[in-house]
């Protein structure tokens, strides 16, 4: 079988130790809480950290606090099962509960944290391969080489941001907490993401994500709908999360609709949004409203199926998401079903 | 004597004897073996698709602290192959490397991480070559050769098969329509559970043993005996359980002989297990094939010819191609009377992982690309799927145009009761848009009629021993790759001698102490180990029956083996238990030992190539699949699936039923999103997270109907279940679709992508399909002629005694879902073909 190489693992009990120890570390550390990426990724050695800071043992880190009228904080070992289960989040979040739900399959949701789905590593179908297979084609600039095999006239890195719960907090208006030797900042969770596929987190990587900050829900209405070949096990090839707020009358007062996994970063369909502004969800608005959230979509061939196929998914599901939310009949399910 | 009150196992559901070990992880598998001092083996793999090995250094390995051997090419230097004609496979490549993934060198150290590390210390260079990575390239290229030898006319042909049965010119002549269809079906892989796994042990006497994963231990000991030039005498090969095969485990590979050969350098055992990567590049699996098929039928339907091309990409060695090419032209004839038919095949080679055996062995590729066609003829002459497949199919103990035998035949009970369970005629063209239906059929053997090699001795045997405690110790070579070949072997043992399967002890697949059976494939364990088993049984049956009448002074017929005893059938208390029969026996006849045998009847036709094909007995089935189709997306949900199979009998019906929804699985599987697929000269997904295979959540309800139709040659009337089922599952998609939203997708697997093309295109007025526009040129050989067997469309007999002493087997035995009403059985003296 694949090994894993030999790395020291340290458990620190406090935040403090390990924001400590993972500053110790320098370049050779990485954090962890599930592994369920990680780990199978350093088997492959697209990671080779000599110190990984596990977070398991910090306690509060999974506590689930607040209210959906307060705001919620969500601790970033809060495992993906937790959040997908938690009655606060469904009621408020629904579009978070729904991306948790979606990940992967019911084991590793039950190991995998909301921290760890929220840093995903970005991927692509000539990097999330052997050490064999990547020497085999050539490696490529985001580990071991220096070229994007997917672009290969391209000076940067395109693998495909894979996370579900990111696109949900996004437009759900989530905010991060990052501590580090620094201090603690406060980003949005727009903001913790680059375009680039090989530095593709704006947090340092001696910064710790601790929890995740959800504003009052009152309002809001969401939800994620996820494109993958099966019902369990896949990473999304493509992921929309939308968030409204109506007003009297249904008019539509605030609007999110966000994108993943068809750029190095979750894309925020900001025009697309502005179309619904002040507007009533009709059958006609919102398919012109999915055509533009669509536009900025630009699959690469890095993933599952085509790229003409995934790029006209994202219409039909943003199309689907909208028609959820207007109480409009439609087909497909939201989440992971199929 | 009799049996008492009719069968106890057979025809019923039981448990699995093999069940309780594998359910709570006792099971040893081969990577579950550690021995003493054991060494851990890699192999270094080859990391382009073609290419010249110009240096090879093993010497930054060797001096690794913890490494204890390194062997080259040069160590190994005899080929093998499963084929005696396609000796073509070296352990550890020489000169040459021909796919991402051919193994170079091997090492064996102190653990995994030191092994892995000097394969990296292995220094190669290489000189590349241009790879030939596609049918279409491989037909075209002139200068490059992936392999030295071929059979023409263009350098990367490894068969080139041509044979015309009947008068094919008049045939199509006779036609009042004729359609020609191309069709290309994706390789896939096996993608068993339980990687490739082997531990070797050469002791200080000399021996060798393998324990190792494999359907195939049997070729494996003579793979063995010929690479590391020791007699098969000093070599004991063990077939672990198999945690899935599917054909995956069919052949000699370089692990098993790496180990062996690492084993005999360091004097310590040596274990090399492959990761799911190398399970990848290891494959035999789905041969890709392009297909062109060519049919005339008449207004009612029936056909009048059938001409059939197929283009099999090979991949970079033999394997078990020969086979794979023949069978994409053997057994269309099978399920449809074709009394002119002509089949053009050729094999190519590829700098792909070497493609082999898969559930159904090169026959799922024309199946589907036969019953797409015969929807379509259907359509076109206004008939219905089930009448036009009425129409042609093919009657019990006929034979075919290309001279197979067929013996027992439910095909039309098939499928009449799974359209009806189906509610089919109902529902054909009558869903709303977007739900559909779409029936097919197939046949597959219940064991190939020759063996790989050719010889004269049984292809399967069985040895009963009995103790004088009554203890019953079956061996037999075969080996349970989860189709329950162990329970087959335990319940018609037990069912003889009136014992329960699970009281049956089985020693099996086991080199030093099992006679001989040729391994699991071509679903022949059934009916071949199964017939060994019985006549055994029987045997030993006798010798009880004789010591218990001498000692009960009844004779022999009016003493019933009943549960447990043997007994007076007029008066059941005056008799002995069984432990008391065999102490009686043992006393009489010295040490209770049977041996049963079973060598197929002689079935090939006048013709080369008519070694391929042939079986004992076939298997019949019809599917019928219910799909929802989403427009918008183009994804293709199973709703439903039934599934009628002509099993004959069952011998035990839970594995039996268990074995054709693993098939309907499987089948859906490669229907819809298997795919072995390669860019820039590799595998493009290696692992089990990217090369699409379905999960339960993707699996629909399966209802399926025991057929039984008793054959005559059959252990209690059994045939197979292993593999024949898939087959009509993949067009019954294909079809299902066409019902569902009006385009055909002539390439298999049928994703979202193409089924929304085919829809774009019906949109824009044009015919609304994916597949493939035509076929390369090629050059076929001259076909051979053959006349086909006269009277051939005529039944040479009707209904026979079953084999396995009917006597006592009522009609009405449960069989599945659904109840059992095989048709009346007309039992005259049989007359001999």
């Amino acid at each position: 079988m694949l090994r894993l190489p030999p790395f020291t693992y340290l458990a620190p009990r406090t935040l403090e130790q390990a924001v400590g120890q993972i500053g110790e570390a320098g370049p050779e550390g990485m954090l962890v809480a599930g592994g369920t990426d990680l780990y199978p990724n350093m088997k492959r050695r697209q990671f080779e950290p000599k110190v990984l800071v596990g977070l398991r043992g910090i306690r509060d880190l999974g506590r689930i606090s607040g209210t959906p009228a307060q705001g919620l904080a969500i601790g970033a070992c809060a495992t993906l099962a937790q959040v997908a289960s938690h009655p606060a989040v469904a009621e408020g979040y629904r579009a978070l509960a729904l991306a948790a739900g979606a990940v992967s399959t019911p084991p590793l949701r039950n190991m995998g944290t909301l921290g760890g789905n929220l840093c995903l590593d970005t991927r692509c179908n000539y990097y999330n391969q052997t050490y064999h297979w990547r020497k085999s084609i050539g490696f490529c600039m985001k580990k071991d080489g220096d070229i994007c095999l997917v672009a290969p006239g391209s000076p940067r890195c395109w693998a495909l941001s894979s996370t579900d719960a990111a696109p949900a907090a996004i437009a759900l208006g989530a905010r991060v907490r990052l501590v580090g030797a620094g201090g603690e900042r406060v980003v949005s969770a727009a903001d913790l993401y680059r375009d680039d596929g090989m530095r593709y987190l704006s947090k340092a990587p001696d910064e710790i994500l601790v929890d995740v900050i959800l504003p009052p829900a009152d309002g809001w209405r969401s939800t994620y709908w996820k494109l993958r070949r099966r019902g369990s096990f896949d990473f999304p090839i493509l992921g929309v999360a939308v968030a409204l707020r109506s007003g009297p009358g249904g008019v539509i007062e605030d609007a999110r609709i966000v994108l993943g996994a068809v750029a190095s970063r979750p894309v925020v369909a900001t025009r697309a949004a502005g179309l619904v502004m002040g507007q009533r969800l009709t059958a006609d608005l919102i398919g012109r409203v999915a055509q533009a959230a669509s536009e900025p979509a630009k699959p690469l061939d890095n993933a599952d199926l085509t790229i003409g196929y995934r790029k006209r998914m994202a219409r039909v599901y943003v199309e689907r998401a909208l028609r959820e939310l207007a109480g409009l009949p439609y087909d497909g399910a939201p989440g992971g079903a199929r | 004597m009799t049996a008492g009150g009719g069968p106890r196992f057979i025809g019923r559901p039981w448990a699995r004897v093999d069940g309780p070990g594998k359910t709570t992880g006792e099971a040893r598998y081969a990577d579950d073996l550690v021995l003493p001092r054991m060494l851990y083996g890699k192999l270094l793999r080859s990391h382009l698709p073609h290419a010249r090995i110009v240096r090879l250094d093993t010497s930054r390995a060797r001096a690794l602290p913890g490494v204890h051997a390194v062997i080259t090419g040069r160590d190994l230097p005899v080929r093998f192959g499963i084929m005696p004609t396609s000796q073509d496979e070296e352990a550890l490549c020489l000169e040459k490397v021909r796919y991402v993934g051919d193994p170079i060198a091997a090492v064996a150290a102190l653990d995994e991480e030191t092994a892995e590390r000097a394969c990296e210390a292995i220094e190669v260079e290489y000189e590349p070559l241009a790879p030939v990575m596609s049918i279409e390239e491989a037909v075209a290229e002139t200068s490059v050769r992936v392999q030295e030898h071929g059979d023409g006319p263009v350098p990367n042909v490894h068969k080139n098969v041509s044979l015309e049965f009947g008068d094919v010119a008049q045939g199509f002549a006779q036609a009042d329509h004729i359609r020609e269809d191309v069709f290309f079906f994706q390789g896939n892989t096996h993608l068993p559970m339980e990687q490739h796994s082997a531990v070797a042990q050469y002791d200080a006497a000399g021996r060798l043993t393998l324990w190792t994963s494999s359907q195939t231990p049997h070729y494996v000991h003579r793979a063995l005996a010929k690479v590391l030039g020791l007699p098969m005498s000093r070599i004991r090969v063990i077939a672990t359980p198999v945690g899935g095969g599917f054909g995956g485990k069919s052949d000699p590979f370089s692990h098993e002989l790496c180990a062996a050969k690492l084993a005999v350098a360091t004097g310590r055992p040596v274990k090399i297990t492959l990761t799911r990567e190398e399970v990848f590049y290891a494959h035999r699996g789905r041969h890709p094939v392009l297909m062109w098929l060519r049919t005339g039928v008449r207004r009612d339907g029936r056909i009048t010819a059938c001409h059939i091309k197929t283009f099999l990409d090979g991949g970079a060695y033999g394997s078990y191609g020969i086979a794979t090419t023949y069978y994409t032209g053997a057994l269309q004839t099978v399920t449809y009377k074709i009394p002119a038919y002509k089949f053009e095949g050729t094999r190519l080679w590829t700098n792909k992982p070497p493609c082999g055996p898969k559930r159904g062995h090169g026959t799922p590729q024309p199946r589907f690309a036969i019953e797409a066609q015969m929807d379509k003829l259907a359509e076109d002459l206004g008939l219905d799927p089930v009448a036009i497949r009425l129409a042609n199919a093919t009657e019990p103990f006929t034979r075919t145009v290309n001279h197979l035998r067929i013996t027992s035949n439910g095909l039309r009970e098939c499928i009449e009761r799974v359209a009806e369970a189906s509610g089919f005629r109902a529902k054909h063209r009558r869903l709303p848009f977007g739900r559909g239906v779409g029936l097919a059929v197939s046949t597959y053997l219940s064991g190939a009629g020759l063996p790989i090699y050719w010889n004269d001795m049984p292809h399967s045997e069985v040895q009963i021993r009995v103790d004088r405690g009554g203890g019953v110790l079956v061996s037999c070579g075969a080996i349970d790759i989860g189709q329950g070949s162990d329970s087959v072997l335990a319940g018609i043992v037990a069912e003889v001698l009136g014992l329960a399967p699970s009281e049956i002890g089985l020693v099996t697949a086991d080199t030093d102490l099992t006679p001989i059976d040729l391994g699991s494939y071509s679903s022949r364990v059934t009916f071949m180990a199964g017939n060994a088993a019985l006549e055994a049984a029987r045997k030993m049956r006798e010798l009880l029956v004789a010591a218990a009448s001498a000692h009960l002074e009844v004779e022999p017929d009016g003493l019933v083996v009943g549960d447990h005893r043997i007994h007076a059938a007029a008066q059941p208390e005056r008799g002995v238990t069984f432990p008391e029969a065999a102490a009686l026996a043992e006393a009489r006849f010295g040490t209770l030992v049977t041996v049963g045998s079973y060598r197929p009847p002689r079935l090939a036709g006048p013709y080369k190539g008519s070694g391929v094909g042939p079986s004992p007995a076939y298997s019949f089935s019809a599917a019928v699949v219910e799909v929802a189709v989403d427009p918008a997306t183009g994804e293709v949900r199973p709703q439903r699936v039934w599934i009628a199979h002509d099993i004959g009998r069952a011998i035990n019906e839970t594995l039996v039923i268990g074995q054709i929804e693993g098939s309907v699985y499987m089948a859906l599987g490669e229907a819809l999103m298997e795919e072995q697929v390669f860019r820039k000269g590799l595998h493009k997904i290696p692992s089990m997270l990217e090369y699409k295979s379905p999960t339960f959540l993707e699996m629909p309800p399966v209802e399926t109907i025991l057929v039984v139709t008793d054959d005559p040659e059959g252990p209690f009337g059994a045939k197979e279940a292993g593999q024949g089922p898939l087959l009509p599952v993949i067009p019954a998609v294909a079809n299902a679709v066409y019902d569902a939203v009006g385009v055909r997708i002539d390439e298999v697997p049928i994703t979202p992508d193409k089924v929304l093309a085919a829809l774009d295109q019906a949109a824009r007025g044009g015919v609304g399909r994916v597949g493939p526009r035509r076929v390369p040129p090629f050059r076929f050989r001259d076909p051979i002629k053959v006349e086909p067997p006269a009277g051939w469309s005529v039944p040479w007999r009707r209904g026979l005694p079953v084999a396995g002493g009917a006597p006592g087997l009522p009609d009405d035995l449960p069989t599945g879902t659904a109840p059992s009403d095989a048709r009346p059985r007309d039992r005259e003296a049989p007359e001999e073909p």
